[in-house]
């Protein structure tokens, strides 16, 4: 069963709050000068902001904020945000895969970028309220 | 110069507990857009069960990530953190972590790999409360990409 899909639009103002929130303050989440001189088309995406966008996705569907038990996913493309005001969008599907013994959903997640796969292996069991 | 897989198993020292605030937790939803009550209001965390906010998913990244840099900065290990990208991440929770939690890391290198030139580092993270109590465990996998 597919859930609805979400997407999340994502603004070089959205990097510097996450950076500020998390700690990341890795350059590159915010240069431009230093994500292109480590070889990157510009300033990228956090990770883990993409991953904490996901998750929001993740626990709306389950309908409770505290309903994720595990979640995991492997970064496999970088989300660049351009320095402009639209800043770019992330899609973010899920198909339920079935319910473990505890009776805990799993969900396959797919996040995408400009039509490109951002994550692979995205998975989580959730207590669907 | 690759990784010495002999680390893979080691743990480190546990760290000095980490005080979970109410307005981080805030301050880490607004960050996210989670706009759910219970990461904002205590009433609707504690009409869910909770003592206090709950924080979102993510949240103990803020958390693990400065208590791991006991391994990527060990200087005997030798991460080149500028050639570090982040590979994996996983969580897996006893439960969610909420305000007022006192938090303590013990780190491990779970494991250490090699391949086309790059080096894989997986640490664990065990969080727990002062107690002993377990809260969630959290899965690390960096890339040290090779020079060249």
């Amino acid at each position: 069963m597919e859930l609805p899909v979400k997407t999340f639009r994502i603004t070089r103002a959205d990097l510097v709050r996450y950076a500020g929130a998390s700690g990341d303050f890795n350059q590159i989440h915010w240069s431009d000068r230093v994500a292109t001189k480590v070889g990157l088309p510009g300033v990228i995406a956090h990770g883990m902001f993409t991953m904490a966008l996901v998750g929001r996705a993740v626990t709306e569907w389950a309908g409770a904020p505290d309903a994720v038990v595990e979640y995991g996913v492997r970064f496999t493309r970088p989300v660049v945000v351009p320095d402009d005001d639209e800043g770019t969008e992330i899609e973010v599907r899920a198909a339920v895969k079935g319910v473990t013994e505890d009776g805990l959903t799993r969900l396959e997640l797919t996040a995408t970028c400009q039509g490109e796969k951002v994550l692979a292996q995205a998975r989580a069991t959730v207590r669907m309220a | 110069m690759p990784l010495d897989p002999s680390f893979v198993g080691r743990s480190y020292p546990p760290t000095a507990p980490y005080q979970v605030g109410r307005e981080k937790i805030r301050e880490f939803a607004t960050a996210i857009g989670a706009t759910d009550p219970a990461h904002h209001d205590p009433e609707a965390a504690r009409a869910l069960g909770h003592p206090d906010v709950v924080a979102p998913p993510t949240f103990p990244v803020v958390i693990t990530m400065a208590a791991s840099r006991q391994i990527v900065e060990d200087p005997e290990l030798g991460v080149d953190y500028s050639r570090v990208v982040h590979g994996d991440q996983r969580f897996a929770y006893t439960r969610p972590v909420v305000a007022g939690d006192e938090l303590i890391c013990v780190n491990t290198v779970e494991e250490i790999t090699a391949r086309g030139g790059h080096d894989f580092l997986t640490t664990r993270t065990d969080v727990s409360t002062p107690a002993g109590e377990p809260v969630v465990t959290v899965w690390s996998k960096i890339v040290v990409r090779g020079e060249g």
